[in-house]
């Protein structure tokens, strides 16, 4: 069955650990989005969860902006023929490993500043998984539903992958 | 009433900074992430300092602000708080108010829709 099979990469962007270069991410997941067929306000979600992503790479998986690589894949679902029904999105990091089970979002009771990237992503998107890379660095995993109205496709599973 | 502007190039993200009276208007613009939040926060810190009754932080130019812009805001907020000023937002964009309620921060800020209105609060 295709219906849960990824279509290839529609993007796949290469960028320094820098913010300098979060602008052109930032672009680039506007566009494909757009291609892909989220509407407007969906777009600018996932543009910024992608952005708080990127942001959490640098800050904390390299420690700070340095010139190593995050791979940006995106990915639509759904029968090959017809148009997506979600859009994958793969950040992936050759920095520090953390264990995926603790990386939550903090509590918003408490009014200071920082700390609210994961929330945000997790608000966001459809589905959120960190992995470990058995070869080194984490893999984010994000995925969002495209909403249509004839689409009730349910949100596709993630793959099963060791940690 | 004394007005005194700054201008900087448009690749910055203070594009301007007014002072009337005891209060300062600053003028954001363009794309506030990790990368232009930094210059941000050191304008802010820096006019904090100086204990200004009201800062209104103008962002009708603002297209797009992350968290690490939001932090920015927040640090600023409560410095001015501290200090026994207010800190106002201005003009705030539908996909930047998104991030303030997603935050659930909306609520934290004062937003106007105008200068006038933040000045006259």
């Amino acid at each position: 069955m295709t219906k849960d099979k990824p279509k290839p990469e529609i993007v796949e962007l290469r960028i320094h650990a820098d913010p300098a270069y979060l602008s052109i991410a930032r672009e680039a997941i506007r566009k494909a989005t757009e291609i892909a067929g989220l509407a407007a306000d969906e777009t600018d979600g996932v543009i910024l969860a992608v952005d708080e992503a990127l942001t959490n790479v640098i800050r904390h998986s390299y420690g700070g902006p340095c010139d190593k690589p995050i791979v940006i894949q995106i990915r639509p679902h759904g029968p090959q023929a017809a148009p997506a029904e979600a859009l994958e999105i793969l950040i992936r990091d050759f920095g520090r490993q953390v264990d995926p089970k603790t990386i939550k979002s903090r509590s918003l009771d408490e009014v200071r500043p920082g700390g609210l990237g994961v929330h945000i992503i997790q608000t966001v998107m459809d589905d959120v998984q960190y992995r470990c890379v058995p070869e080194g660095g984490m893999e984010l995993r994000m995925v969002k539903r495209i909403s249509r109205p004839d689409n009730s496709a349910s949100i596709p599973a993630s793959k099963s992958r060791s940690h | 009433m004394r007005h005194r502007h700054t201008n900087d190039s448009d690749n910055d993200v203070v594009r301007a900074i007014r002072r009337q009276d005891k209060a300062v208007v600053l003028e954001l613009a363009g794309e506030i992430d990790l990368h232009r939040s930094v210059k941000l926060r050191e304008r802010l810190l820096d006019l904090t300092a100086e204990r200004p009754d009201m800062i209104v932080i103008n962002l009708s130019e603002v297209s797009f602000m992350d968290s690490s812009g939001l932090a920015t805001l927040v640090e600023a907020l409560q410095l001015c708080r501290r200090n026994g000023g207010a800190l106002k937002l201005v003009g705030i964009q539908e996909r930047v108010r998104s991030i303030l309620e997603i935050s659930r921060l909306d609520h934290i800020f004062p937003i106007f829709d105008s200068e006038s209105e933040a000045m006259a609060s």
